[in-house]
């Protein structure tokens, strides 16, 4: 091997960037996410079920709230028809976050996870008890 | 042809992904062991192939010359691009791995007649930039999806994201280097295609990577903004393959393990093909020596020891027959 020395140092650097997620998650066990469905208005409702269906909600509610956003700030519709026909107002701070009151243990439970840092709440705000201790 | 062919091996390689997984249910297959196989094929390959340059002998001293080199201290001389030294290489080799200085260059043979054919050498900067933008959004892009394979996230991938999604179009927010690195990519495929000559030097293996990446990005566009997969079960998978605890959660879609399997496949690929010129850049002999041909003497390391006979030895060899025949000698 000719350059041995600087051969095996860019060999070494790739090592370390190529087996980055390997080595920094070494020995580590990460909780998976469990987003708590027990608040007050939850636990009180006969049947649990949100505008669509869990599975929709899981993969698909990031869409479904930016159309809740488009349809009622700018076009002024107020009401969403489910694809079970059940129609339901449109607004996040007296729908969702009516059932949904535990941001932190529901919303950030997932959003941490993946790390993604929606600006839902650069408008609205979340209920102002568990706001009061978070800031 | 050599574009069709690529193109018919990326469509296969989806309807193996799609038949395996849909078809067969081959969930561990396509999630956890093909995933490994491919890693384990590119860091290994990687390594063997670079080891295996490193064994070639590079004798002449032949970096490219593209500035004045050093000499006398009166005349200026080109720090990065005829550098003299470690620091002036460091420099050139900066600049040509994060800016491609090479290909902003004029790099474009053209015969212009004016009053007879002229040849001219004119500048190719859309292939620098189209280059540029790709590798560039290539990292980004990279780095990105490191928030599916640690946890917590570092720091930089959160910041990187909102950089990347400022625009703040839509929800998951539209991330500005998934589709430069698909224009971009195009673009490199369409100069392959209309530019005659370089079409004419095009090979498979010129179009299956560009073909590969395509699928990739486009898979993962579709993920992220149209057909949506849960995204938290794919954070499970990634993360067990991470931390070397594999697990498959039910429930995601068919086109995530598209996109897995694409990237298997490149990962596998990589170390076979010009894509290795990511370590290859730095172990170009004209780029990574220095310019110093007139300061330092560079003998061949296998040239033999050439038998000589100077003067002195020969004339202390002679010197009795020299001053018999009357020849003048140098010492008595």
């Amino acid at each position: 091997m000719y350059d041995a020395g600087k051969i095996i140092i860019g060999l070494i650097i790739f090592l370390a960037f190529a087996t980055f997620p390997f080595y920094s998650n070494m020995g580590k066990a990460v909780a998976k996410p469990d987003p708590k469905l027990n608040t007050p208005v939850i636990q009180q409702m006969k049947v649990k079920q949100c505008v669509e269906s869990k599975k929709f909600m899981r993969a698909k509610h990031m869409q479904l709230l930016i159309n809740w956003r488009n349809a009622a700030l700018r076009r002024g519709e107020r009401l969403y028809k489910g694809s079970d026909g059940r129609i339901t107002e449109i607004s996040l701070q007296n729908q969702c976050l009516r059932c949904h009151s535990n941001k932190r243990n529901f919303c950030d439970e997932c959003h941490n996870y993946v790390a993604v840092n929606p600006y839902c709440w650069d408008c609205h705000f979340y209920a102002p008890k568990e706001a009061n201790n978070e800031h | 042809m050599g574009a069709l062919l690529s193109f018919f091996v990326v469509i296969v390689l989806v309807l193996i992904a799609l038949a395996g997984v849909q078809g067969a249910g081959l969930y561990v297959l396509f999630g956890t062991i093909i995933p490994y196989a491919a890693v384990a094929t590119f860091i290994l390959g990687v390594i063997l192939r670079v080891i295996k340059w490193s064994r070639s002998p590079v004798p002449f001293h032949i970096p490219t010359t593209c500035g004045q080199e050093k000499s006398l201290p009166w005349i200026k001389y080109s720090k990065l691009e005829s550098p003299s030294g470690t620091l002036g290489v460091i420099g050139r080799m900066a600049l040509e791995v994060l800016l491609f200085r090479s290909l902003f260059r004029n790099l474009k043979p053209e015969l212009r007649d004016d009053d007879g054919p002229r040849l001219v050498y004119s500048s190719n900067q859309w292939l620098w930039l189209g280059g540029l933008a790709f590798h560039w959004s290539m990292l980004i892009v990279i780095l990105r999806h490191l928030r599916f394979f640690t946890q917590p996230v570092p720091f930089f991938v959160t910041i990187i994201d909102s950089l990347d999604g400022f625009l703040q179009i839509g929800a998951p927010h539209l991330l500005l280097t998934g589709v430069i690195l698909l224009l971009a990519v195009t673009y490199l495929f369409l100069r392959r295609l209309f530019n005659p000559p370089v079409r004419y030097i095009s090979l498979p293996s010129d179009y299956l990577p560009l073909f590969l990446i395509m699928g990739i990005a486009t898979t993962g566009i579709l993920m992220r903004y149209f057909f949506r997969v849960d995204i938290i079960h794919v954070k499970e998978l990634t993360l067990g393959l991470a931390t070397l605890n594999p697990e498959i959660p039910a429930g995601i879609g068919v086109i995530f393990y598209i996109h897995l399997f694409l990237i298997s496949s490149l990962f596998a690929y990589f170390p076979f093909s010009k894509l290795m010129h990511m370590g290859g850049v730095f172990l170009s002999p004209t780029r990574n020596l220095a310019n110093n041909s007139r300061i330092k003497r560079h003998v061949n390391p296998w040239n033999y020891p050439v038998k000589v006979h100077t003067y002195e030895e020969y004339e202390d060899e002679f010197r009795e027959k020299m001053k018999d025949a009357g020849i003048p000698v140098e010492k008595e």
